[in-house]
């Protein structure tokens, strides 16, 4: 179901969020009703350092357009020490994929806390703003998941 | 050198220290030479080799060969040792049951680039200077060899041996080689371009494994690849996104682990210069967390088992390198 | 073939406003193993959630779907639900489409849409949702205490209160810890020993509390409720249990020239000892490193002069194991060695002393006997000037970023005694900033100032040059009047910043407890689990988890006492269940994950594994400790054959949700 009046590139965001940070930042922007838009869609985990390298391909094989990892701002890890090795990971990941000349601002790590919901808010409305210029992905879809 | 290792292999095997060698022996051809385990002199007199076209890395076959019984003699070069330093660290390998035997390399031929120089018919290989003297069927040819050098030895890293029970001949050191310039070449083009520079390149792959089988950190009991529950299974590419895939897992799978051993490329029937994902993570690595050699020793924190509070943030991908 | 339930709230008009519930419902419906999807308007109250129950019994459920407010808000209370329903709590899953939908999102038809694909990620994932039971592991009645200072002794008193054994270690001598060195308590100048005595004698009487002096613990396995420890009682060479305290052994000594520690090194002891009058337990111990018999064989004195033969220079270390359920650290702190402040001459005149060293040139059972004298001549001084941050508030490598937080309070209470006992000197305070924050405590400074006349100086103090005639010229500025200053004086005291004990950090790797940049214990949230470490069972008390003062000391020994409490009362433990676990077929044994795990919850057994061709082998294999762990799911990621999986978040379940919203 593909709701587009005017037919305006509406991008897909996965948002991976970390159950004790971002995920309660974004309930907070829901609270406070600041919004973003419905192209985000998040998936709760533990912790950043839940998220698999596997889990932003798969997203991007499935047909999203952009993948965001927020989780809690360094040294407040609810586990200490999760966001640091997140931390290492996704630069590498990232510099990976801009290696192999997929666009980078497709791929995003950003720290929010349980109290920034207006920046989870802004995050979310900059960062759909930002894929929505790259357009569809294309450099790093399954064709066999290319809708219509 | 080939006599000096043949010789003290059967010491060894007639001392009972060890009750079988693992080396190299010749296959159909000069150059398609094989790592083999030997387990007797006549077995060692008829087959082993050890000559300019023995490149293989032996270190990953120890994963199964030191949980046998008895101790078994390998014969290792300086890049083999840092393998099997890596399978230490990783509790992969038992060390115990190997005895090592360093023996110095001095860089490899590619049969390849032989051939496509020309000169066919292949039937062995003599060092003169800066040449090399390459017999064929049709008599005799000299080359540069450098210009006909494997490509992982052309970047070697170092001629050290970093493990072994004993050395025969001189032990070289960690060299300063170029290894990264290819890198850097990819970094400093377009997104465009590196992306059509992939595509072309990964886009050859037929998926015939032979990257991972010869990997000697790819020794997982069983691979994400061909494991049905880890929802990347994947045995053959069907599109331009699973050759992706395939290339960037198996390159996170080893990063920080990865010695730069150089396997990867040199087995690949495409061509593929797949080094160069390993070495774009190395060189990431070394940049972003301070100088990092997999292998160097068995203790050190992997990059990626590792941080510190003031790593830099991922949006560093972003802020650096050519859109 | 699962049997699924769907239920779709309107939380009043907070979702229904801007969502159509009705037509989420019905898409849910037609989702591949729904076989009931409702929408009603409050499922949280009563009827709402009997409306889930009667579902699950009457469809047979295998899994629910509540589509509704953040499951930070009401997971619990539909996971009990389904529980009281018989259906298992994990096999219930939230879609967020309140706070993530329905509350930021204006245009009921885009909402709608998200909150149908929200709803398919829920049920996708439910799909894949394994029941799960929380495990019990059972927790051992006792409490280790490892440092006997006024924190450690709170603690101690504390638990044995409550009924527990405790045992207490301490690696000096006796117990007392930094308290009995100083000599008066700010802000009511009570004598420090008339407070903390008793209570070290309390410790030693009570039968529940069992103390373990001159020890160290040397390793910790296990986990919270059961942590085996062993502790090294080191060799004092006198048989504690026959020791009288006497003191006899100490008077006949030969050995008379040892620096005595207990006084800052300020005055001697003998080789064989007892740290002070008080000391708990009061036992003798001889120092190895100056007892001539120990050196070389030759005195034999204390053996002699003892009646009960509890001398007994053949000793050695002994080691005991222990297992207790809980461990409370409590290693306090030490001021920091001022070698790098040549500028303030420390080294080179006897007369430059640290605070806590002119706490014992006050004491009366100093060096003195309580008369503040010069250590260099033993005169009277007449001007003192006092340095305040010392190494405190640094920003280079020479001293510690942090304010020590004790100093300035201690430094007005020295002006205040001295003023008060010798009239006739002259003190000067050099501060950057006066901080007294606390319960009669900027009252107190301002007596200082005010009623005793110390001189306040806002100013650092440059440079210390002792003087050829023995006095001591001291070099600052006074910020406010804006100008240099010399100062003639007799002593110099150095408010040295304080540090964590330095066995601190190796007994942090013991207890895989996290540690701050500067060595401080971490707790395991800065505001609402302060006493706690982020490593289970592990519980932070006094000095060592940040700057503090004795009350706040006491009042952390005595919170962290009861955290202990709370769970040595407990029989078992329920664990979370939503924690890792290794597939141990494909396990590599690599590694990887035991380096990432913050709380040490894996380890590695060698395990027998029939092969496919019928022989055996021997492999590492990772386990994780469903106690220790706490789901973060780190270990997951760093596994590189993907044997490392995660309860309740699994690699196929978040692939699913993935799956289910890209669709």
């Amino acid at each position: 179901m593909q709701i587009n009046e005017n037919k305006e590139f509406q991008p897909l965001i996965v948002a991976f969020c970390c159950n004790w940070c971002s995920y309660a930042g974004a309930d907070l922007s829901g609270t406070n009703r600041l919004n973003y838009p419905t192209n985000v869609k998040i998936i709760r985990v533990p912790c950043s350092c839940r998220v698999n390298p596997m889990f932003i391909l798969r997203a991007f094989q499935r047909g999203a357009d952009g993948v965001i990892l927020c989780g809690c701002h360094p040294g407040d890890c609810h586990y200490t020490s999760g966001n640091y090795f997140t931390r290492r990971r996704m630069t590498l990941l990232f510099s990976m994929l801009d290696f192999l000349g997929i666009e980078r601002d497709r791929t995003r790590v950003e720290w929010v806390s349980a109290a920034e919901g207006a920046k989870f808010a802004a995050t979310m409305n900059e960062f759909t703003e930002a894929v929505k210029k790259l357009g569809p992905n294309r450099r790093l879809e399954d064709l066999r998941c290319r809708k219509q | 050198m080939q006599e000096a290792m043949i010789a003290r292999a059967k010491e060894l095997l007639a001392d009972g220290t060890v009750n079988r060698v693992i080396g190299w022996k010749k296959g159909e051809f000069a150059y398609d030479i094989t790592p083999a385990i030997f387990e007797t002199p006549e077995e060692i007199n008829k087959d082993f080799v050890y000559d300019d076209f023995t490149a293989a890395n032996v270190s990953k076959y120890l994963v199964k060969e030191s949980r046998r019984e008895g101790k078994i003699l390998a014969f290792m070069k300086p890049c083999d040792t840092y393998s099997f330093n890596q399978l230490i660290k990783e509790h992969r390998v038992i060390r115990e049951n190997v005895y090592i035997i360093g023996i110095p390399s001095w860089g490899k031929l590619d049969a390849e680039k032989i051939k496509s120089m020309g000169v066919t018919g292949i039937l062995g290989a003599q060092r003169d200077g800066n040449d090399i003297k390459i017999s064929t069927l049709y008599g005799e040819e000299k080359l540069p060899f450098f210009d006909v050098m494997l490509e992982k030895c052309k970047s070697c890293k170092s001629k050290k041996h970093v493990i072994y029970d004993e050395l025969i001949g001189e032990d070289g050191e960690v060299i300063d080689s170029n290894r990264f310039d290819m890198v850097e070449q990819l970094e400093n083009m377009t997104a465009q371009e590196r992306y059509d520079f992939w595509r072309a390149q990964l886009s050859k792959c037929i998926r015939c494994n032979a990257c991972k089988n010869v990997c000697p950190a790819c020794t997982c009991e069983k691979c994400v690849f061909e494991n049905p529950a880890s929802g990347i299974e994947n045995k053959a590419a069907v599109d331009s996104f699973e050759e992706n895939m395939f290339h960037i897992i198996r390159a996170f799978h080893v990063a920080g682990r990865c010695t730069d051993c150089g396997e990867c490329s040199r087995v690949c029937p495409q061509n593929i210069p797949l080094h160069l994902l390993n070495r774009k993570f190395i060189k990431d690595i070394n940049l972003l967390y301070g100088e990092y050699q997999a292998g160097a020793d068995t203790t050190s924190r992997a990059p990626l088992t590792d941080y510190t509070q003031d790593d830099c943030e991922a949006s560093i991908v972003h802020e650096r390198g050519v859109e | 073939m699962q049997r699924i339930g769907v239920f779709v709230c309107h939380c009043g008009t907070n979702i229904a406003a801007t969502v159509d519930v009705k037509a989420v419902a019905e898409a849910l419906g037609h989702e591949p193993g729904v076989v009931i999807s409702q929408d009603y308007q409050y499922m949280c109250s009563e009827s709402g959630q009997n409306l889930v129950k009667n579902a699950i019994k009457e469809h047979k459920l295998s899994g629910v779907v509540i589509c509704s407010c953040s499951p930070r808000m009401h997971e619990n209370t539909f996971r009990k639900a389904a529980a009281a329903a018989g259906l298992n709590p994990y096999l219930v899953e939230i879609a967020n489409i309140r706070e993530q939908c329905s509350w930021i999102h204006k245009e009921i038809a885009t909402a709608t849409e998200k909150a149908i694909i929200l709803g398919k990620a829920a049920v996708a994932k439910v799909h894949l949702n394994a029941p799960l039971t929380a495990g019990e592991s059972p927790v051992v009645k006792r409490a280790l205490v490892i440092g006997g200072g006024i924190a450690g002794i709170q603690t101690a008193l504390d638990i044995a209160e409550a009924g527990f054994d405790v045992d207490i270690v301490e690696k000096e001598p006796t117990i007392g810890g930094k308290m009995a060195q100083i000599d008066k308590t700010f802000p009511t100048l009570d004598c420090a020993a008339c407070i903390l005595t008793p209570k070290m004698v309390e410790a030693s009487q009570n039968e529940k509390i069992h103390i373990h002096s001159f020890s160290e613990v040397t390793d910790v396995k296990g986990f919270v409720g059961n942590f085996t420890v062993t502790i090294k009682k080191k060799a004092r060479f006198v048989d504690e249990t026959k020791c009288t305290g006497c003191g006899l052994c100490t008077e006949k000594c030969p050995m008379k020239k040892v620096p005595n520690e207990f006084n800052m090194g300020l005055d001697n002891r003998t080789a064989v000892y007892i740290p002070f009058a008080q000391a708990v337990p009061k036992v003798a111990t001889i120092d190895p490193n100056y007892c001539m018999m120990l050196k070389n064989g030759k005195c034999g004195v204390c053996s002699k002069v003892c009646s009960v033969g509890a001398i007994d220079y053949k000793q050695e270390d002994r080691y005991i194991e222990e297992k207790y359920g809980a461990i409370v650290v409590a290693t306090g702190f030490n001021p920091i060695e001022l070698d790098k402040y040549d500028e303030f001459a420390y080294n080179q005149c006897p007369d430059v002393v640290t605070s806590l060293e002119l706490e014992r040139l006050m004491n009366a059972a100093g060096p003195n006997g309580g008369t503040l004298l010069r250590p260099s001549d033993k005169s009277h001084p007449h001007t003192i000037v006092f340095v305040q941050c010392v190494g405190s508030r640094c920003d280079d490598s020479k001293g510690k970023p942090y304010c020590s937080k004790i100093c300035c309070m201690y430094t007005a209470k020295h002006a205040m005694l001295i003023r008060e006992k010798y009239p006739d000197t002259e003190v000067y305070v050099f501060y950057i900033d006066v901080r007294t924050p606390g319960k009669n405590f900027d009252e107190f400074y301002r007596r200082a100032v005010e009623q005793y006349n110390v001189h306040y100086i806002k100013g650092m103090v440059g440079k210390v040059t002792p003087k050829s005639d023995g006095k001591i010229d001291v070099q600052a500025s006074d910020l406010l009047a804006g100008e240099q200053l010399h100062i003639n004086a007799d002593m110099v005291v150095l408010a040295a910043a304080i540090e964590p004990d330095k066995t601190a950090r190796p007994l942090a790797t013991m207890l895989t407890t996290q540690m701050d940049t500067n060595d401080f214990f971490t707790e395991a949230h800065p505001k609402l689990r302060p006493v706690e470490s982020a490593t289970a069972g592990i519980f932070l008390s006094g000095a060592c988890q940040g700057p503090k003062d004795i009350p706040e000391t006491v009042a952390q020994g005595s919170a962290a006492a009861a955290k202990a409490i709370g769970l040595l009362c407990k029989n078992s433990i329920t664990c979370n269940p939503c924690v890792a676990h290794s597939d141990e077929l494909m396990c590599n044994g690599c590694s990887s994950c035991e380096k990432v795990c913050p709380y040490g919850a894996i380890t590695y057994i060698d395990k027998e594994f029939r092969m496919p061709d019928r022989t055996t082998a021997i492999r590492r294999v990772a386990s994780v400790n469903p106690a220790v762990c706490q789901g973060c799911g780190a270990c997951t990621v760093a596994c590189p054959s993907g044997a490392m999986d995660l309860n309740g978040f699994s690699n196929s379940q978040i692939m699913a949700e993935v799956d289910a919203i890209c669709r």
